[in-house]
């Protein structure tokens, strides 16, 4: 129990987060964000309310004890805090660093009213941070073996998040992860200035203590499919969590031309591949002077602020609708805008125009307006005729989003799919296909990462549930 | 980690390597390939599978020495372990009897063609084999492609061996002489691939095609192994690696293989000059 009195400090402004300066940062890969100190962490700890009733709750997918874990912080008992997260979130210190707080929990924070949201994302973060520096040992509180046996299909968040749960219940856990390092999107996609891979690697590592086993460059589908895994390879259920990780195009002319590339590209050739380390590392990426990445997404900003850290003298956002559309993080916005990102709003590529080489060199554009909302509510944009332009640009990255990767639909039409190969499920995760769960991006199309774990999650209390019962109904 | 059970030059700049890989042999089917990671910090090369022994748990791998990456691979030697290789990637080879059916193999090209042209013989086809190299060195599989060919060529650019001219030239002479063909399968490099489309599509001869395009992940991820056929872009990787060869833009292909030339030269300048110097310094290891 609380050996002392709380008294919250909601006057105090939100503690700043210490950060990497701006005209640094955009030329290296070191993290942004540096953390809270012990101190600076207290401090904001106790602009917590600690209300009876708390909203922060509510808009946590995994739905931590977000005034619990802030209060262990406020009164300096970090491991507590760490253990409290992890009670919910087996990821505190991924999500810290990549969850929207500000569309979830620091959204309805009481305190966002009047002053500004108490910053939870980053305590979070800061409680992970410090058990992991701590150098203590966690302690995993696994049951007993129950001799089930489970496959996990996709190491990302949901993956990951699945197969913690399912360990910590006793079954035996296999992931099977397509690429040759584990992670999923946390490692080919978010780039290290914004989640250095050695946090990925820990939680990785944590798991392995757990007794999960992890078989990379495994691909299913491929290698086996889950008939087998199920009838050959003895797995009493299988967990799909594979991503969206097939790239969309714009179907544009000029889109196969040299020096055009997907996000997935481009972010994979740099953060798994290590391109940044060429030739040191063997993977080449090409990045030219002036770069343009289409599309306003979170992975439309990674992409464009790893484009100037790779060395591009200019690089560009353009996106069709307007600022207020742009469905990246406003954090992130602010970060490649401080780094010295350009954005053309209103904006939208018809064309890439190649030179006699093959090679891009401008952007065929148009003016967009927007009119009425659209069935996401969005104001649809709408071309301004007449508007064509010339940018000219010598490396074009696409980001305008992910689809469901179809290896594992393509050989086992018996998993049921909606529109574009999203698998379907129930309230429970369940596929149509007896004892085959599914979560994340592979049922959702792309969403985020704490969205995907909260399913892994909840696939996870599915799973225990089945192999306890055997039913099915 | 992958054993490497075997390694020797099969001509030159081309090694053949047979790696302990148990799942991949007994999974593997004509057609598909792997991909190759050398070391940590290797990239990921995209290599067919040119012959597997599931018994023994082997897969035979046949690369040619361009670049640093499979230079350095090549300098690996029995007993030693290949980082990673992940696969079988890609759709299987369609096989069925067709009758009468043509396979061209260019250069190391004819890694890749062995097997699938062992199981169209297997199928009941008639094999015609066209196998073209620059010279009478450089090929290989001649005994492993005449053993599953009831009719067997070869063309030589210098006329060293067979016939001194280009695979075209052979296959031009088969379809003049009025032998009926159900279809070509070419694997090679882009230009050959692209010429023999070009003359059996004045002949209407339905032709396959293996791509051999730039590669990252090899799973559908990325897209950078995209091409055009027939005018809509597609994934050598996950809709392929073959295409029918009448649809294919060869020249998007081709300029696409060349994207990361310069610096692909500037890394193997580099590891040359590195190899040098270890060399030069010797007696370390004695």
């Amino acid at each position: 129990m609380p050996d002392k009195k709380w008294i919250p400090q909601p006057k105090k402004p939100r503690t700043p987060i210490p950060e990497q300066k701006p005209e640094v940062r955009r030329r290296n890969f070191k993290e942004v964000a540096l953390g809270y100190t012990v101190e600076l962490a207290i401090e904001e700890a106790y602009r917590c309310l600690q209300c009876k009733n708390p909203l922060c709750v509510d808009g946590c997918p995994v739905g931590i004890d977000i005034p619990g874990f802030i209060r262990h912080i406020g009164e300096g008992r970090f491991e507590e805090a760490y253990y409290t997260l992890k009670k919910y979130n087996s990821l505190p210190a991924i999500c810290g660093r990549v969850c929207p707080q500000e569309d979830q929990c620091e959204q309805l924070c009481i305190m966002g009213k009047k002053f500004k949201p108490v910053a939870i994302g980053r305590l979070e973060r800061f409680a992970a941070d410090w058990f992991m520096q701590s150098g203590k040992k966690e302690d995993f509180q696994i049951e007993p073996p129950t001799g089930k046996k489970v496959a996990i299909v996709g190491s990302g968040p949901a993956g990951l998040t699945c197969a913690g749960e399912l360990a910590k219940k006793g079954h035996k856990v296999t992931i099977f992860e397509a690429l040759h390092k584990p992670g999923g999107v946390l490692v080919y996609g978010i780039p290290e200035f914004r989640l250095p891979k050695k946090i990925v690697d820990i939680e990785v590592e944590n798991l392995k203590k757990m007794g999960v086993e992890i078989k990379t460059s495994a691909i299913i589908g491929k290698l086996y499919t889950i008939d087998e895994l199920l009838e050959e390879e003895g797995f009493d259920a299988v967990f799909i969590g594979t991503g969206a990780g097939l790239p969309y195009f714009m179907g544009i002319e000029g889109e196969n031309l040299n020096g055009v590339y997907s996000a997935n590209e481009f972010l994979t050739r740099v953060n798994l591949m290590r391109a940044y380390m060429f030739p040191e590392a063997d993977t080449p990426v090409k990045i030219g002077k002036r770069v343009a990445v289409i599309g306003g997404g979170n992975t439309a900003m990674d992409a464009v602020r790893t484009a100037l850290r790779l060395g591009a003298e200019e690089a560009y956002i353009i996106y069709r609708r307007s600022e207020a559309e742009l469905p990246a993080r406003e954090e992130e916005i602010h970060h490649a805008k401080e780094e010295g990102v350009q954005f053309k709003l209103l904006t939208n590529p018809v064309k890439i125009i190649g030179d006699e080489n093959g090679w891009v060199k401008a952007l065929q554009c148009i003016k967009m307006q927007l009119g009425e909302p659209d069935e996401s509510g969005r104001r649809r944009p709408i071309p301004i005729e007449g508007s064509e332009f010339e940018f000219p640009v010598d490396t074009v990255i696409m980001a305008i989003g992910q689809g469901p990767n179809p290896l594992i639909q393509e050989t086992q039409p018996d998993i049921e799919v909606k529109r574009w190969g999203i698998i379907k499920i129930d309230e429970q995760g369940r596929t149509s296909k007896k004892g085959v769960f599914a979560g994340g991006d592979i049922v959702t199309g792309g969403a985020t990462v704490i969205l995907a774990m909260g399913q892994g999650k909840r696939a996870a209390q599915a799973i225990d549930e089945y192999l306890k019962t055997g039913k099915w109904e | 980690m992958y054993l490497i059970k075997e390694i020797k030059e099969i001509a030159p700049k081309i090694k053949k390597m047979v790696l302990d890989a148990p799942l991949l042999a007994r999974k593997h089917k004509a057609g598909q390939f792997v991909m190759v990671i050398n070391t940590e910090k290797g990239e990921r090369i995209p290599l067919t599978i040119a012959d597997k022994d599931p018994e023994k748990g082997e897969i035979t791998l046949i690369f040619q020495e361009v670049g640093k990456s499979t230079i350095e691979m090549g300098l690996r030697k029995a007993g030693e372990y290949i980082f990673d290789v992940v696969g079988p990637l890609g759709k299987p080879t369609h096989i069925v009897n067709y009758g009468t059916v043509v396979c061209i193999g260019g250069g190391v090209g004819t890694a890749p063609l062995y097997p699938i042209t062992k199981k169209m013989k297997e199928t009941g086809n008639y094999i015609i084999t066209i196998l073209g190299a620059r010279n009478k060195d450089l090929f290989i599989l001649e005994k492993e492609m005449e053993s599953v060919s009831d009719e067997f060529y070869q063309t030589t650019d210098d006329g060293t061996k067979g016939r001194h001219g280009l695979v075209t030239d052979e296959l031009q002479a088969l379809i003049d002489s009025g032998r009926k063909i159900d279809l070509v399968l070419a694997i090679g490099p882009a230009i050959m691939m692209k010429f023999v489309s070009l003359l059996t599509q004045k002949y209407n001869i339905p032709t396959m095609v293996s791509l051999n395009s730039i590669m990252v992940d090899g799973t559908g991820m990325c897209g950078a192994c995209r091409v055009s056929v027939g005018g809509v872009t597609k994934f050598v990787c996950v809709d392929g690696p073959e295409f029918d060869g009448h649809k294919v833009n060869f020249d998007e292909l081709l300029k696409r293989q060349a994207m990361y030339k310069d610096m692909e030269e500037e890394a193997l300048k580099k590891f040359l000059e590195e190899l040098k110097k270890q060399e030069s310094c010797g007696g370390c290891h004695a």
